[in-house]
């Protein structure tokens, strides 16, 4: 099995679906000629030409909206939004249409878009570059949000989400792209959306979080366990709709439930996640449900020191998990 | 290179000296900043004290057995570098990260979450009748968690309750406890009583459940005085007799004494405000508005409806409005709103014959006023001569922490002089 990088992933099971299913075609900016700014429809280009890998121009609205018709017509698009920042223009398209004509039709229509982008901070993109927009999406039914963590997880939801019959946004760590690497199998495999993957068991305290945050979790818990502390670590990947089950089976496992995003903390996928503890679980808690968040300020600093002291990072999860673990 | 003083470090929030028990270094040798120079003693722990520098051992200054304050030089050390850097580091920071691998959570360590009990630990210790009381909890505060019980349960070493006598002391205390403080539920007592045939068993509930409560809580939590007044009250007695059938006839209600009585109380509260207070804990809440609560009877129960603004209001409007809230009572269309925001509390007692009473205090008000019956007596006049006049008797229950006699026994004068002066010349009902 070979260890590639996460955007490889994303590439990998753009290929293999296209290869797999001639529907399936890729529109946004920059993605054709120049295989995206990040590079994640390398190649794509070259290997199925200009009808199936489209440049468009700069208009979120269209790209979504090109993509929703095409894909009510029967097409698999693949949309890609350059940065998550940008979807907000293509936001009434998502919702008002993507995700409710299911609905509105009364089961006559579905919409098997897919619209990739890449979001989170830590890579100096300030205010336009770095954002979490999933919470703007995680109430609206008709939707489904992915967002993995490694590059396994990226092929087989990637895939997974080209052949869901309904909208599926699909977030990408942009730091994640180049710094997690893992193993990935050549075969065709997907994995299933609406469900979490625990990364790694534990006893003392539950660690819920998805995308970056899973390993800063993963490494936290490295350390901690030189320590005698033992991290049971949940990796949501679909953050909407979530998977219960799983959250109160990892939450009543150990009693103390950490909850991690780099959303801003008021009203994130956290939020939810806590909400549905507090509703299954009081008996099973042994200590008050922690949240380590961003703070609640409009967007991510440019500066390098308030960059940092937005970013959730590893010695901060280590910090909170060690005193979730000492309560 | 210079010279550097350790000293005694402070072991422990309470912790004000400490024991060399023993050297584990001596002049000459080369130690490394952290470690451990000596062990030390104290009442509460036993640790290691580490060094703040790295450097070579000068000199011990204390001795084996030797106990010195916090902050007390024990040894000197040739230090590599500067200490600046680590000088300022809080000793005692050093010695707990040192202590916390160890495992050395001994009762230095504040204990105030050791009664704190999550509902994973609750859960855990009824499931397998553990007590709490017993278990060292490693949390923060000394919190059991419920990593602690799994263990417990592990190891099966099962701290159960004690005997049940024991238990029964520790409820007693917290009884007694708790009536110190007044303001708790008392716990109810159940006196043994045998049932035989023929008795009814009436089970408290509903409304009768909470008049017990609320008399309980008044009489127990507040010091009641009592006082009396005589009221010659002959002429206000004709004057609504004048007016009785007349009044009934042309307003379509009766108009009671009472009325009279809750007009000239809402008077009088209205001189002495201090009687129209409500006790809150800490302060004493004098009222603006006078709102008298009036006592209605039903056959089950008592209800006490309130005559909001019973100053503002002239004898008619007082009749008229105890006339319906009687009513409502009885046929229980009552709403909770009409029960609310009492001020002072007149009850009707005369209305079933008492001439005398004890009224207890409608919690949280000042005071309570008991109308008596009026009754015909031979009265010595200021002239000498005997006469036959109409007389009551007002009952009045304190609360001593508001009010004293003085302002009680002044009220109650000036109550009955408006009584007294009350008459067809003085006194309009409208």
């Amino acid at each position: 099995m070979a260890v590639i990088s996460y955007i490889d992933a994303v590439t990998m099971a753009i290929r293999e679906e296209m290869e797999r299913d001639s529907k399936v075609f890729v529109l946004g900016e920059d993605v054709g000629r120049k295989g995206g700014v990040f590079k994640a429809t390398q190649g794509l280009y070259e290997q199925f030409g200009e009808q199936r890998v489209i440049d468009t121009p700069l208009a979120e609205s269209a790209i979504a909206g090109v993509g929703i018709g095409a894909a009510l017509y029967g097409m698999r698009p693949i949309a890609e939004m350059q940065f998550a920042d940008f979807i907000m223009p293509a936001v009434n398209q998502i919702i008002s249409e993507a995700a409710r004509i299911r609905y509105r039709s009364n089961n006559d229509w579905n919409c098997p878009i897919v619209i990739r982008a890449p979001y989170g901070g830590g890579v100096h993109g300030a205010l336009y570059h770095s954002q979490s927009v999933e919470a703007v999406f995680a109430n609206q039914p008709g939707l489904k949000i992915v967002m993995p963590s490694t590059p396994y997880d990226v092929k087989g939801l990637l895939k997974a989400a080209i052949r869901d019959d309904d909208p599926v946004l699909f977030f990408e760590h942009k730091r994640a792209y180049r710094l997690i690497k893992g193993e990935v199998p050549n075969d065709d495999y997907v994995l299933p959306i609406g469900k979490a993957d625990v990364k790694r068991k534990g006893e003392d305290i539950t660690v819920i979080t998805y995308g970056l945050c899973v390993h800063f979790a993963l490494q936290a818990a490295e350390k901690l366990a030189a320590d005698g502390i033992s991290a049971h670590i949940l990796d949501l990947r679909t953050v909407y709709p979530l998977d219960k089950e799983a959250i109160i089976e990892a939450a009543a496992k150990t009693g103390k439930v950490l909850l991690i995003t780099e959303d801003n903390k008021e009203g994130s996928i956290m939020s939810e996640v806590s909400a549905i503890i507090a509703e299954h679980c009081l008996f099973e808690l042994d200590a008050p449900i922690q949240r380590l968040a961003g703070p609640d300020i409009p967007a991510m600093p440019y500066a390098p020191t308030m960059e940092k002291f937005f970013m959730v990072n590893p010695e901060k999860v280590e910090q909170a998990m060690r005193e979730l673990a000492e309560f | 290179m210079s010279i550097q003083q350790i000293t005694m470090p402070q072991l422990g929030e309470s912790v004000t000296e400490g024991t060399i028990s023993k050297w584990l270094v001596k002049p000459g040798d080369k130690v490394n900043k952290y470690d451990p120079l000596a062990e030390v003693m104290t009442d509460k722990v036993n640790a290691e004290i580490p060094s703040s520098f790295t450097g070579i051992i000068k000199e011990l200054i204390a001795e084996e057995g030797d106990t010195l304050e916090v902050g007390e030089i024990i040894c000197s050390i040739e230090a590599e570098e500067s200490g600046a850097e680590l000088s300022d580091r809080d000793p005692e920071q050093i010695s707990q990260e040192k202590k916390t691998p160890t495992n050395e959570k001994s009762e230095d360590q504040n204990q105030s979450n050791k009664t704190r009990y999550s509902p994973a630990v609750l859960k855990l210790s009824q499931e397998h009748g553990i007590d709490l009381k017993q278990v060292n909890g490693t949390g923060a505060g000394g919190r059991i968690t419920r990593k602690d019980l799994l263990s417990i349960i592990e190891s099966g070493d099962i701290p159960k309750e004690h005997a049940a006598n024991e238990r029964v002391v520790r409820e007693q205390k917290e009884t007694v406890k708790n009536e110190g403080i007044g303001a708790e539920k008392p716990r109810p007592t159940a006196p043994q009583v045998s049932v035989v045939a023929g008795d009814i068993e009436i089970p408290v509930t509903g409304i009768r459940k909470a008049i017990a409560g609320n008399m309980l809580r008044s009489k127990q939590e507040i010091p009641h005085a009592w006082t009396m007044v005589e009221v010659d009250v002959t002429e206000l007695v004709e004057y609504r007799n004048s007016l009785k059938e007349e009044f009934k006839t042309k307003e379509g209600f009766n108009l009671t004494f009472f009325a009279f009585f809750v007009k000239a109380v809402a008077q009088a509260l209205k001189e002495f405000p201090q009687l129209n207070s409500i006790w809150a804990g800490d302060k004493i809440i004098q009222k603006k508005d006078i709102n008298l609560s009036i006592a209605v009877a039903t056959e089950e129960a008592l209800f006490v409806p309130v005559i909001k603004m019973a100053d503002e209001k002239t004898i008619k409007g007082i009749a008229r409005e105890i006339s319906e809230l009687a009513a409502k009572t009885r046929n229980g269309t009552l709403r909770s709103e009409d029960m609310q925001g009492g001020t002072f509390t007149v009850n009707n007692t005369g209305a079933f014959g008492s001439v005398q009473s004890m009224g207890i205090i409608n919690y949280p008000q000042a005071a309570i006023l008991q109308v008596e019956s009026i009754v015909k007596r031979p009265v010595v006049m200021n002239n000498g001569m005997i006469a036959v006049r109409d007389m009551v008797n007002l009952c009045l229950s304190l609360d001593h922490r508001i009010l004293d006699g003085l302002v009680c026994g002044r009220f109650l004068q000036r109550l009955k002089e408006i009584l007294e002066s009350t008459s067809k010349e003085n006194t309009s009902i409208y």
